[in-house]
């Protein structure tokens, strides 16, 4: 056998075994999560939208400064919207982005006044004015959110509370667990996003509201 | 004087040690990938760094085989020899021999964190760093036995 032939078989047989060890991976990838950490996926008093009632949830880790998160935005909304009383969506939160941290805790604490989807509304429209180079930039966030009708004072009291620090700390542990290593994370019913896409996102959703309705 | 046919043995078995080589970078290069992009491993500094060092061979060695140009050693060994430093000292680290706060690593990617374990020793920065000394040590007989050949 001559050289050229060689190193084209051997290529070839590196290219194959690394696509069947991909295929192989991908199958081998549980569909559900595992019971015992399904707990980690909702905590009461998480911000939701949809009806109460809605047999369908989708639980969506995110970070108020990621592009990603915000181009998801109108979409996850028209998913709530198009299956009116059927799906609703719990929004979990995960700073990855540096100086997120703070901004979250902004978020909850307008989330105490009942102004968490306005406020989160507001950040992705306008997060070319406080992410600068993937940097979170809080005061310039806490300046946007603001501008929303709501008290200030307690605004400011809240975001720095204790009380607020925890529940963003359940959170980014609970992100831990079900091993959110990127933003926008999707479950829905308990089941990843495995292979992440917008049409992926409405298949889950299309198969789960199948299952219970 | 050498007759043709053992100049042709000795050039082969040079070329088949840079052969391996290249084996041995693609098979690195592809598991690494692996780890990180379909296991979603998250990639720390150091690691960027040695595949810094791993990545262009890839593309270089096989520019060497055809056709045979002994040269490469030459070009490779400076990445080899970067790559098995900082190999050794992530191994060092991840050994805690090296204390955390002597590392360059930031924005929650630690790279004393471990991920995977084979065999009870053979975690990412370990092969990372067999890769590089046997890249070495293939480099190094690719050159002695050319070496030979024209002596």
């Amino acid at each position: 056998m001559n050289n050229k032939t060689l190193f084209i078989g051997v290529t070839a047989f590196i290219g194959i075994i690394f696509i069947a060890a991909v295929g192989m991976y991908k199958s081998q990838q549980p569909s559900k999560i595992a019971t015992e950490i399904l707990p980690a996926l909702e905590r009461i008093n998480a911000p939701a939208k949809g009806g109460k009632q809605a047999k369908v949830t989708i639980v969506e880790f995110f970070d108020p400064a990621c592009g990603t998160c915000s181009q998801f935005y109108p979409l996850v909304n028209n998913l709530v919207k198009k299956y009116q009383g059927k799906v609703r969506v719990v929004m979990r939160y995960a700073p990855l982005h540096q100086g997120s941290e703070d901004v979250v805790k902004m978020l909850e604490a307008a989330h105490i006044q009942g102004k968490f989807w306005p406020a989160v509304k507001l950040l992705f429209a306008n997060q070319q004015r406080w992410v600068e180079h993937h940097v979170s930039q809080p005061s310039k966030a806490l300046a946007g959110i603001k501008t929303l009708p709501l008290d200030h004072d307690q605004l400011d009291r809240d975001w720095q509370s204790s009380k607020v620090a925890q529940i963003i700390a359940q959170d980014v542990q609970d992100g831990q667990t079900l091993k959110v290593r990127a933003t926008p994370q999707f479950f829905v019913n308990g089941k990843p996003l495995v292979v992440f896409g917008y049409e992926e996102l409405v298949n889950l959703v299309e198969e789960a509201v199948a299952e219970v309705y | 004087m050498k007759d043709k046919s053992t100049l042709v043995t000795e050039q082969n078995n040079s070329w088949n040690l840079l052969f391996l080589a290249w084996i041995l970078v693609t098979s690195g290069t592809l598991i690494s990938l692996f780890f990180s992009e379909i296991v979603k491993l998250p990639v720390c500094v150091l690691c960027w760094y040695q595949r810094i060092a791993l990545y262009p061979l890839v593309i270089m060695l096989p520019f060497a085989l055809f056709p045979f140009d002994v040269n490469v050693i030459r070009y490779a060994t400076p990445l080899v020899i970067f790559g098995w430093f900082v190999a050794l000292f992530h191994v060092l680290v991840v050994a805690k021999i090296i204390p955390e706060a002597a590392q360059p690593c930031v924005q929650g990617i630690p790279c004393s964190e471990i991920h995977f374990n084979l065999f009870g020793f053979l975690n990412i920065p370990v092969m990372s760093l067999l890769t590089f000394s046997l890249l070495g040590l293939l480099l190094f007989l690719a050159k002695k036995s050319f070496n030979k050949l024209n002596t």
